[in-house]
């Protein structure tokens, strides 16, 4: 018997890429805006997620998910703050993907929440790959990490609609060429909207919050 | 012999993290390659060919690897993976020049924009296989 050419085209990740999009329809039906927040480990996810929260009392209701190998530390401390948040355990996977976020939003409740914030596992280059149902990605930047990560990590860069380049309060002490790092940012995607911020000064957090206000008005 | 270098090279491009994105990308790979050699009433997957662009990060050995291991047992199993890797093409907004960038820098060559377009390199899809 010879060998018979067999036509497929198909998208391998289409399984998890379908399951997202029943989690965007979830998220739609409850008038929450997802935004997945990508960045390397130690980068500064949770605590901006903390910030935030913080600086949008009163103005939007903030839940959290988040994602990690293991163990609950980062979502004891976003509960610690008083925002709502279900820890996902990857069990050893470099990234969320759309079946875990579907497993947690069964057990967040979506009621009156405007803005889900999802944590990804902190990695530069597998969760860009996977689709959760988010409505924005985030990528996170921090300024100890070097202004070379552009040219090292292109996938996400030129994957996310914005950018937040985080401990900018650090600055002064180490070598981190700021408009060169925007320059190759803007280079991977004209369109991304860049934001520096320090949760330590509190520097740039009113401008982030004021976009994140923004993009859940337009809802 | 190969099986070694193969795992070899997995360890060394993969280590960074636990279980790699590869996995999950093999364990879906696996699906489709199942459902359509069943569909197509085949005995033997021989070859799959895949496209995948240059953006995407994917370890091809690691796959390999993966598939191996996961295919054992199913119709699929000892088939070869064949990989093609669409490099990143990009257009420039302001000018429209279309190149090939060398590195990440994709400032527009001719006119010195920084307003680049991904034309190809994000291709992610199993384009067909090879059946007995």
């Amino acid at each position: 018997m010879s060998p018979d050419q067999v036509p497929v085209v198909e998208r391998i990740l289409g399984a998890n890429e379908d399951l997202a999009a029943r989690n965007r329809q979830v998220l739609d039906a409850h008038r929450v805006h997802g935004i997945n927040i990508m960045a390397s480990p130690g980068g500064g996810k949770t605590t901006l997620i903390i910030r935030t929260a913080q600086a949008l009392q009163g103005h939007r209701s903030v839940a959290v998910i988040e994602g990690d190998i293991a163990s609950s530390v980062d979502a004891d401390k976003v509960r610690a703050a008083g925002v709502p948040a279900i820890q996902i355990n990857t069990g050893g996977n470099c990234h969320l993907d759309a079946v875990q976020v579907q497993q947690a939003l069964g057990q967040l409740s979506l009621e009156g929440v405007d803005l889900l914030f999802i944590e990804n596992v902190g990695n530069l280059i597998c969760p860009v790959a996977f689709d959760l149902g988010e409505h924005t990605r985030v990528a996170l930047a921090s300024v100890p990490e070097g202004d070379d990560k552009p040219l090292k990590y292109p996938g996400i860069y030129s994957a996310v609609d914005a950018l937040v380049i985080t401990k900018m309060d650090l600055l002064p002490w180490v070598p981190f060429n700021l408009s060169e790092f925007r320059r190759l940012a803007r280079g991977l995607n004209p369109d991304i909207r860049l934001f520096e911020v320090s949760c330590v000064t509190g520097t740039g957090l009113d401008e982030w919050v004021r976009w994140l206000m923004e993009l859940t008005a337009r809802k | 012999m190969s099986g070694a270098r193969i795992l070899t090279g997995c360890l060394i491009d993969c280590r960074m993290v636990v279980h790699m994105h590869e996995l999950a990308i093999t364990e879906s790979i696996l699906n489709i390659v199942q459902r359509h050699a069943e569909q197509a009433q085949a005995k033997r997957v021989l070859s799959i060919h895949l496209v995948i662009g240059e953006l995407s990060s994917i370890v091809d050995d690691c796959v390999q690897f993966y598939f191996d291991y996961l295919s054992q047992n199913t119709i699929a199993a000892g088939a070869k993976l064949l990989f093609e890797r669409p490099k990143v093409e990009l257009a420039c907004e302001a000018c429209g020049h279309t190149w090939q960038p060398v590195d990440a820098d994709w400032t527009c060559p001719r006119c010195g924009e920084a307003r680049a377009r991904v034309v190809k390199g994000r291709e992610f899809y199993v384009e067909s296989i090879e059946v007995e």
